[in-house]
């Protein structure tokens, strides 16, 4: 219910209309969801996770339990929202969770009754009989029954973003200490960021009414907040949460951008920042914590420091009669303001029987407790406890309680460092150093009045601008309230009956000493078994006080019973905002080539090769099947000549007088003896001896070089080589970069490739001029460029390469030319095809565990010189004949299918582990020799020529009866090659 | 994380590449035997605390690093780039 | 004491008293048989068997924290047959048989959930390496099937199957695989070795290894010397350390690995998916949270946490991968220390002192070799001889280059695989 005239963040002059479960309320300006429902007289706004209790709302901030909620409807639906963090705008759209059918009545609400045989832990005692019901009938109905939320099942259609952020002294929530700590730093000069969770900072000035510097708290922190939104080394992010400490200085920090209008416009939902800071001070204040007692989780028992909040910020209260509960002076404060705002405040109960009542005119009920909650859908009355153990029941219908206050140490506990327990506040603080270079300030290391809050975070900004190499200033501190924080603990009070402790996941006192009982001792097993502080609060609300329970049921105290790891984030970051650039197409680079246009005007399937894209074969009308033109393509370059894009294999440009000697120690075959014009094979190993790649060198000049690499492996060859070169032989004087983007680099493959190419050059080339493996420069139409005579198809065939702003053209022409005389241009499956029939391996082949003995290269090894993997290659293992040796397959019966990843068997031998002898890594049907072709690994496959083997596919049901053959099917004279 | 490139300044640990144990940089000879290669290729003494090890800086200068780091606090020390090592 | 449905009802309505602890909290002995360092899933589940396979119980489990408290209570709970390399496949098949009767054998629901594993692959020539491991599955006679792009969009059809970065080709669905409740197997493990007499003995840090003429004679501890006749090294994770305390260096570099779980949802996600192509692999818990990871931070780490590139490198897959998963929030991340060996297979062998045997070099796949493990350490320990299903875990197969099990193919750099 609203009360009239309070409420100090309100626009009453404006309405705001809005719909929670269908049906539809108003509120204001200023509201947020969780105030605005609050005050519709709306008390239970959830259902929590096992026993499907009713639940209302129990705090104001992030840490809420209770009050989660679905926002928006359709893909934009939002599960698990904090209502009391949602602000209210027009036509805002929420719905409640975890409930069937309906929030007020939910079937499931029934486990309720069953809570004596659903204790901690039951679920590892039972569900075990018959085996197959666990996945048919336990686990789904389980699953059902489980959860909070429901995701829409459609893709994310939002707007995220990520973004970097740099300063010198980050400082983390803006309530009075963070608010001096930021003031201090930026007058030192520092550039600061200073970040709040909250629309406005402020933090709990917000809902106090002490004054700061002659003014109310909240108008002080409002001017504060604007002064240091005008300087110019300062950026002020509100609504913006740090969630993670990380290593040097890092840190993650979600910012909910425009979550809090019904339109983003342009903007994005959510931006997660990694914001880099040379400082950082930790200002996260602290977070009220509950007393356990009996049915503490009635909607309207809420926390004290919430109840007042929800009337000075919203004037919205669960009902007018109240009580306030509490072991500490804090809890007074909440009981005075409730009563100066007209509520009847039924009675401020105090633990400590010396309590002196600070709240003035209300019934105050020293060394008294509550010892239950009544009333199911709604707070209808508790039951206090004297000190001699009579019990009075009272009609109030909320109740703020305060168990004392725990510092907010999560972000300083990231790396690991565990907090110390303090007595006189009985709760943890952070130790100086935990996270290096942040330090915490005002109530995030105990320190509760807030004139102390003013001067610790005044001290701790300044020296972190100090830190940074600024000269601190000294600065005035506003007079403030200084009152003592005095408590007595108090976790929960004795008696039958629940008491919870985790809201959400619905642990009782019960539970966590039926872990004690069980021998669940550690805080560690405890929470394991109960789930204790694993809901969406992560614990905030309850992990100190259920260790402590902990600690008494077990014999021990608090710091030996110790607390779990505080993990990132400090509240839960959406997938989409993390992870907002990957959506769609932005997971990964895209590279495309020269050529990429052109190939797919032609309505060439353009595929990914690793990050590049390239063309799977060129269709032409009436080609039913790639297969088809890819037939085609394979008998065109064959029969007349093809063109084809090869500008993603790795290209690297080497210069200097040792590049040879260099070679000679990455390729195991020797590069030192090839004379300039001259291109050869390589083969370069890893240190432990496996093949790393192939490819071909061409020795341009005496000075320079260019190596290319595969596709796949050309950045791991460009990383190799620089290794090889700063680690293993730096007194080798050479250098060399990576061109593989510089130059457009085509093959023009065929018997009539160079008839093609010489209408093309200035200077026309001959086989005198350009033998097989020759290199050289050539002028295309007055570019200059660079000509291979290599080949991977295995025909008389060049690679044409010119700077890469002539690629398109030059791909263009030399296609128009191709097929001018009969030719065309060729796609990846036709290469692929033509290299098989070659025998010519690719990664398929050297998959990370092949060497070069097993892909019959033994003889490139060269026996006279050291080179890298040369050492672990010769192991006795390595080149053992029981090794898998690359083969040749053929299909004994003329066409049938074969299929890559078949194993190879005896035969008549069963086809089980056992009895594999190899596997099959590459086919394609040669549309010359008419038949199926494949590559494989067999074992002492080499020795196996003629003989029979069967390729078995289970998983595509096929067995064919192969002859093992040698890798090379056609032209195995290379006859073609030299032609 | 951090690395403090000597040439580029300290950077995002996504402009690097990490390798391993710097123990990669004393390559045996040839003819050192099983045991040293064993040693240099497979076994580590992977301390907890204080290590030194092989980071490329594969998204700046192309600088291979022997990073000085602390496996434990993840504490970045020291980085020299590895080509230097060798000028002495 | 026996669990079921029946003693649930009775002690339900008798106030939850009869409850005893589910391990006892002995002293150490001055003496055992056999010494166990390590009470994490390997450690515990070799002393169950030991005692339930060999008889042997005189056996001392040593913990430096808590029971259960290293990986196999910080995983992504994946519990798979899909290795291809003979060596691994017989190994993993062997432990997904034990998982499927664990329940029976252990009398603790472990929640081994068989809800199918679909690998994801992304061109024609992962297609290739996928049928080749569904067919060695198939040899080994676990389960596989290919699934073509409609395949997939059967099972999974939240995927984004048209604007993804690397397009879904097919997968290759592994029925029998799926998860378990990862605490709980250490826990049934635990309970079921000090049931058969195996003392458990936490807070037990190992200081140091007594070996006289290259025989193992006990260990020193935080809680003083015990003596044993043979004593096992089961600590991944730490196992650089306690190597080290025999004098050893092994194949090993430690690594931190990441996961995340999400708040808790309705079912959404019915299968565990892997996506090769952005290394993401996800499940759904069943408290709902959507339990995911990727790989390992690529830096030598025994910090067990990590940090923001790979944190948002694993969301970027989920978000190409299956957009529908952006508005799931991501509650809690968390680091585990990893054994990297140097082809990312184990290793379960006996070392160069006599009495002295050691279980490391898990990767990140250790979780569902816990059963298998424990049997075949507790047959090596107990007979001197590997399990026929563990002959190729052996600790110096990268000298020979004999039987290198290197699944990935990324060559002897630890942090690759």
């Amino acid at each position: 219910m609203r009360i009239e005239g309070a409420g100090r963040d309100l626009d009453r002059s404006q309405r705001l209309k809005f719909r929670f479960d269908g049906k539809a309320f108003a509120g204001f300006p200023g509201d947020t969801l969780a105030s605005a429902l609050m005050g519709a007289g709306v008390d239970v706004v959830g259902r929590s996770f096992k026993y499907h209790r009713p639940r209302g709302v129990m705090t104001a901030g992030s840490e809420e339990p209770n009050a989660l909620v679905t926002l928006r409807e359709g893909a934009q639906a939002d599960p698990n929202v904090r209502a009391t963090m949602v602000e209210l705008h027009e036509g805002l759209s929420a719905r409640s969770q975890n409930r069937w059918p309906t929030l007020e009545m939910d079937y499931l609400s029934v486990n309720d009754l069953f809570a004596p045989f659903l204790g901690a832990g039951f679920y590892y005692k039972t569900f075990m009989w018959p085996r197959a019901f666990w996945e048919k009938v336990y686990e789904p109905f389980i699953r059902r029954a489980a959860g909070l939320g429901a995701l829409s099942g459609q893709s994310c259609t939002d707007r995220y973003e990520q973004a970097y952020a740099f300063c010198d002294v980050l400082v983390i929530g803006g309530g009075p200490a963070g608010l001096m700590a930021a003031r201090a730093a930026a007058e030192a000069g520092a550039d600061v960021i200073l970040v709040d969770e909250n629309a406005r900072p402020g933090g709990r000035l917000r809902a106090e009414v002490e004054e700061v510097g002659g003014v109310q708290g909240h108008l002080w922190a409002d001017g504060m907040a604007a002064d240091l939104a005008g300087m110019e080394n300062v950026r002020v992010m509100t609504r913006t949460t740090v969630t993670g400490a990380y290593d040097q200085g890092t840190y993650g920090a979600l910012e909910r951008v425009a979550q809090h209008v019904a339109d983003p416009g342009g903007r994005p939902l959510e931006c997660f920042w990694r914001i880099v800071a040379r400082r950082a001070v930790l200002c996260a204040g602290a977070l009220e914590r509950h007393v356990a007692f009996r049915d503490n989780d009635r909607p309207g028992v809420m926390m004290a420091g919430a109840l007042r909040a929800c009337v000075t910020r919203w004037g919205v209260v669960p009902g007018k009669a109240v009580a306030v509960f509490g072991n500490n002076d804090n809890a007074h404060r909440t009981a005075r303001d409730l009563a100066a705002a007209g509520l009847h405040v039924a009675a401020l109960i105090d633990s400590r029987h010396d309590a002196e009542n600070l709240a003035g005119d209300v019934p105050f009920y020293p060394g008294f407790q509550v010892a239950r909650a009544t009333g199911r859908k709604g707070l209808e009355g508790i039951t206090l406890r004297a000190p001699d153990g009579a019990e009075t029941n009272l009609h109030v219908q909320a109740l703020g309680v305060s168990g004392g206050w725990n510092p907010s140490v999560h972000l300083a506990c990231h790396m690991n460092g565990r907090p110390e327990w303090s007595e006189d506040i009985a709760a943890f603080v952070p130790r100086s150093g935990m996270v290096p270079g942040l330090e915490a300030a005002g109530a995030a290391r105990g320190v509760f009045d807030t004139a102390g809050c003013l001067k610790d975070g005044a001290d701790a900004g300044r020296a972190a601008a100090e830190a940074c190499g600024f000269a601190g200033r000294d600065m005035a501190l506003p007079e403030a309230e200084d009152a003592p924080y005095r408590l007595r603990r108090l976790w929960a009070v004795a008696g039958k009956g629940r008491a919870w402790l985790d809201f959400q996941n619905d642990v009782t006192v019960k539970d966590v000493r039926l872990a004690a009982q069980e021998n669940y001792r550690s805080v560690e097993h405890m929470k394991r078994y109960t789930t204790q502080g694993m809901a969406p609060d992560q614990g905030k609300n309850s992990n100190v006080a259920a260790l402590a329970i902990l600690a008494d049921a077990t014999g021990r105290d608090i710091p030996g019973t110790g607390t779990t790891t505080f993990r990132p984030p400090y509240t839960p970051v959406a997938i989409a905002a993390m992870g907002s650039g990957g959506q769609g197409a932005g997971f990964a680079p895209q590279r495309f080539t020269t050529s990429h246009a052109a190939s797919e005007e032609r309505g060439a399937p353009m595929i990914e090769a690793g990050l590049w894209y390239r063309p799977s074969y060129f269709p032409r009308p009436g080609e039913m099947t790639w297969r088809d033109s890819c037939d085609r393509e394979v008998r065109t370059v064959r029969d007349c000549v093809g063109v084809c894009d090869v500008s993603t294999l790795g290209k690297i440009d080497l210069q200097g007088p040792d590049v040879g000697a260099f070679l000679d120690f990455v390729y195991t075959n020797t590069f030192s003896t090839l004379t300039p014009g001259r291109v050869r094979y390589g083969l370069m190993l890893r240190e432990d001896g496996h093949v790393m790649d192939d490819g071909t060198t061409a020795r341009l000049s005496d000075n320079q070089w260019v190596m290319t690499t595969t596709t796949a492996a050309a950045g791991q060859v460009m990383r190799h080589l620089d290794w090889v070169h700063q680690a293993l032989v730096p007194h080798l004087d050479l250098r060399f970069v990576s061109v593989t983007e510089q130059w457009a680099q085509f093959a023009v493959a065929g018997p009539r490739s160079r008839e093609l190419l010489n209408g093309l050059l200035d200077d026309p080339i001959d086989d005198a001029s350009f033998p097989f493996m020759q290199c050289g420069p050539v002028s295309v139409m007055g570019v200059p460029g660079r000509l291979f005579r290599i080949s991977f198809s295995g025909e008389h065939a060049y690679e044409i390469a010119l700077p890469a702003r002539y690629g398109d053209a030059l791909f263009r022409e030399l296609v128009a030319r191709a097929e001018g005389m009969g030719g065309c241009a060729y796609g990846m499956e036709a290469l692929n095809v033509m290299r098989i029939e070659k025998g010519h391996i690719t990664h398929a082949e050297i998959h990370g565990r092949t060497t070069a003995f097993d892909c019959g290269f033994a003889r490139m090894v060269s026996p006279k010189k050291d080179c890298v993997g040369k050492v672990m290659a010769a192991r006795p293992g390595m080149v053992a004949d029981s090794r898998e040796q690359l083969v040749g397959l053929r299909p004994v019966k003329a066409g049938t299918e074969l299929t890559a990843g078949a194993h190879l068997f005896e035969p008549d031998a069963e086809a089980v582990r056992k009895n594999a002898q190899g596997y099959v890594t590459s086919v394609g049907y040669s549309p010359m020799l008419e038949t199926y072709l494949a590559l494989g690994f067999l074992r002492n496959g080499r020795a196996r020529h003629g003989q029979k083997v069967m390729l078995i596919d289970h998983l595509r049901k096929r067995d064919v009866l192969c002859e093992v053959t040698d890798v090379v099917a056609y032209d195995p004279d290379g006859g073609r090659l030299r032609g | 994380m951090r690395i403090p490139c000597p040439i580029c300044g300290p950077r995002d640990r996504r402009e690097f590449y990490y390798q391993g144990h710097a123990v990669m940089l004393e390559r045996p000879a040839a003819e050192a035997g099983e045991a040293a290669w064993d040693g240099y290729l497979h076994l580590r003494e992977n301390p907890a605390g204080q290590t030194q090890d092989l980071w490329y800086h594969e998204a700046g200068c192309g600088a291979w690093l022997k990073v000085t780091r602390d496996t434990v606090t993840h504490d970045v020390l020291r980085a020299e780039l590895v080509e230097a090592g060798h000028a002495d | 004491m026996r669990f079921s449905g029946l003693r649930i009802l009775k002690e339900g309505l008798t106030g939850n008293t009869g409850w005893g602890p589910h391990w006892r909290d002995p002293a150490p002995k001055d003496e055992y048989d056999i010494v166990i360092i390590g009470g994490g899933g390997h450690g515990l589940s070799t002393a169950y068997y030991l005692a339930r396979n060999h008889g042997i119980t005189n056996v001392a489990v040593l913990e430096k924290g808590y029971l259960g408290g290293g990986n196999v209570g910080r995983n992504t709970t994946i519990v798979r047959a899909n290795y291809f390399l003979p060596g691994n496949s017989e190994f993993y098949s062997h432990s997904l048989k034990l998982w499927e009767g664990l329940e029976a054998d252990l009398n603790y629901n472990v929640m081994h959930s068989q809800r199918g594993l679909i690998n994801l692959f992304h061109s024609d020539g992962q297609r290739d390496a996928f049928v080749r491991r569904g067919n060695a599955m198939i040899n080994q006679g676990d389960d596989a099937i290919l699934l073509d792009r409609d395949g997939v969009r059967k099972h999974l059809p939240y995927l984004d199957f048209d604007n993804v970065r690397f397009p879904v080709y097919g997968g290759l669905l592994h029925p029998r695989g799926g998860t378990a409740r990862h605490d709980a197997v250490a826990w049934g493990y635990a309970r079921g070795a000090d049931t058969r007499g195996v003392d458990l003995i936490q807070n037990c840090e190992v200081t140091g290894i007594d070996i006289e003429d290259g025989v193992v004679k006990g260990v020193q501890t935080t809680r003083g010397a015990i003596r044993a006749k043979k004593v096992g090294m089961i600590v991944a994770g730490r196992s650089g350390q306690v190597a080290a305390m025999a004098g050893m260096r092994l194949p090993i570099e430690s690594h931190v690995l990441q996961a995340f779980v999400t708040e808790g949802l309705k079912p959404c996600i019915d299968h565990v998916v892997s996506f090769g192509m952005g290394h993401f692999y996800i499940s759904q818990s069943d408290k709902g949270g959507l339990v995911f990871g990727g790989d390992i931070d690529f830096y030598a780490s025994y910090a067990a946490r990590g940090n923001l590139p790979m944190k948002e490198h694993v969301m970027e897959a989920a978000m190409t991968l299956m957009p529908m998963i952006g508005k799931a929030r991501v509650l809690r991340s968390w680091g585990g220390i990893m054994d990297m060996s140097v082809d990312g297979s184990p290793i379960i062998d006996r070392t160069h002192v006599d009495g002295l045997y050691v279980n490391c070099g898990w990767n990140y796949g250790g979780f569902k070799a816990v059963p298998a493990s424990g049997w075949c350490m507790a047959h090596l320990m107990a007979t001197d001889q590997p399990h026929e299903v563990a002959t190729g875990f052996r600790l110096d197969r990268f000298r020979t280059g004999r039987g290198i099990l290197d699944e990935e193919g990324t060559g002897s750099q630890h942090n690759l695989h």
